[in-house]
């Protein structure tokens, strides 16, 4: 990559960032430029990023109709899907598919919704509401 | 208050080859990131169908977590020290200890949890690394290597990201320097570096990695179910460019950052021939950007999903890759 195929202006998903990248210059000898973020990577980050808000969003109209419980939204909403968030609460694969049901969730002890509001970085009312 | 004093900021691409470039800097030694990437033979591919993140397999582009920071402690003889701790008390006051004799600390973290990352960039994973190099109140004073700045960070969000559980936990790892750093005298230790990169790429016996593993993955992609399921086709190979030229590569799947080592390693081995073949494997990652770019407009749903074009550029890679280390093998 050439030192001026890089894109300077940080894209939105930078927040007025750079990050740095490994370019050369005309003499083809490397240097570290600051990059804004190509088309690709910013691409495919907010793809990312969207496949999660799209399914917190599904899961929120279920649980609304109480089909599903809270924690299969903030699941979402926080990135995680099951395998990650058994993982991250030591729980697990079936425990984590109980619990994602409306009336596993409401079964939950005091403990296991700690141990779920500290994996997802919520406090235990954010956990239990879907606001 | 305390402060490391006299610590630098440096912006680097990848987090942990930026933070053990940092720490020897800080002790006087000034080896590159390129250096630094190269010395510890962190280049590599892997494509493993087992793990899944996201329901998509894992896709790597240089060697695992604490690779860099392993192979240069061990190529360098450095006093580097890591701990890590069952109590998250105690893996605080540890730091808070280290930092008030007025070191500087390498810490490993969830990136998920770190608040001065941009909200969109942050997803779990548990493997990032940041230098700690003071406190003051409840803060702490953080050079992310990755980010233009130093920052700062409250001590309770960096608790929760030094102690998260799940694939890769950090458990608290800490790392500095106990001891004065010996004396370094690189040159010759790089042909080993170079010839062990090229073992990883070329001759590793499973098929998932290296230049094989670029194949496998040309194959399945290929094989990706476009009509039965195009969604996940277009999550898949949207999946192979995050790991690509996400945050942290220095572009290309660390291509270009191996590149820029070779041209290092060039100059103080005397041997032009690396010059060229650094040159050589810049354009191999400018290929590995066209095929990013054409995927990336695939997963979008810009460009309609074109697997034998994809499959072509990944076969192509791994054509040109064995070449590339095969050569740079016999010129070691």
């Amino acid at each position: 990559m050439h030192a001026n195929e890089v894109p300077e202006r940080s894209a939105p998903l930078f927040e007025g960032r750079h990050k740095a990248v490994y370019v050369v210059d005309e003499h083809g000898r490397y240097l570290i430029a600051k990059s804004g973020g190509t088309e690709a990577e910013v691409s495919v980050t907010e793809e990312a990023v969207s496949w999660f808000a799209r399914l917190a969003a599904e899961a929120r109209e279920r649980a609304r109709r109480g089909e599903t419980s809270p924690l299969e939204v903030h699941m979402y909403r926080q990135r995680m899907d099951l395998p990650t968030l058994a993982q991250a609460t030591g729980f697990w694969r079936w425990q984590v598919r109980r619990h994602l049901r409306p009336a596993g969730f409401a079964r939950l002890s005091a403990r296991g919704l700690a141990r779920y509001a500290e994996a997802l970085g919520l406090s235990l009312a954010q956990l239990q509401s879907l606001d | 208050m305390s402060v490391a004093l006299d610590f630098h900021h440096q912006q680097s691409a990848h987090c942990e080859s930026g933070v053990m470039s940092a720490l020897l800097r800080h002790e006087g030694v000034p080896l590159s990131e390129a250096m630094v990437f190269g010395l510890s033979a962190s280049l590599s591919f892997a494509y493993i169908p087992l793990i899944k993140i996201n329901q998509l397999p894992l896709i790597a582009y240089r060697m695992v977590p604490r690779f860099i920071l392993n192979g240069v402690k061990k190529k360098l003889r450095l006093p580097l020290r890591f701990e890590t701790f069952r109590s998250p008390i105690d893996g605080r006051r540890r730091l808070d200890e280290l930092l008030d004799q007025g070191r500087v600390v390498g810490l490993q973290s969830s990136v998920f949890f770190l608040p001065y990352f941009p909200a969109n960039m942050r997803f779990h994973f548990n493997a990032h690394n940041l230098i700690a190099y003071g406190r003051e109140d409840d803060e702490y004073l953080v050079s992310d290597p990755v980010f233009d700045e130093p920052t700062r960070c409250r001590a309770s969000d960096l608790q929760r990201a030094r102690f998260v559980r799940g694939a890769l936990a950090p458990k608290g790892l800490l790392y500095y320097f106990d001891g004065p750093v010996p004396p370094v005298n690189l040159a010759p230790l790089l042909p080993a570096a170079i010839r062990k990169n090229c073992f990883l790429m070329l001759h590793v016996p499973l098929p998932f990695v290296g230049c094989r593993g670029i194949r496998l993955l040309a194959r399945r992609v290929r094989r990706l179910p476009e009509k039965r399921d195009p969604e996940f086709t277009r999550r898949f190979v949207g999946h192979i460019v995050r790991m690509q030229e996400e945050i942290g590569t220095g572009g290309a799947g660390f291509r270009f950052l191996y590149a820029a080592f070779l041209q290092e390693a060039a100059v103080l081995l005397g041997k032009p021939a690396l010059q060229d073949l650094s040159l050589q494997l810049t354009t191999i990652g400018d290929e590995w950007r066209e095929f990013a770019l054409h995927a990336a407009r695939i997963n979008k749903g810009r460009d309609a999903i074109d697997l034998p074009l994809l499959h072509r550029l990944l076969t192509d890679l791994a054509k040109k890759e064995r070449a590339l280390f095969g050569a740079l093998r016999r010129a070691v």
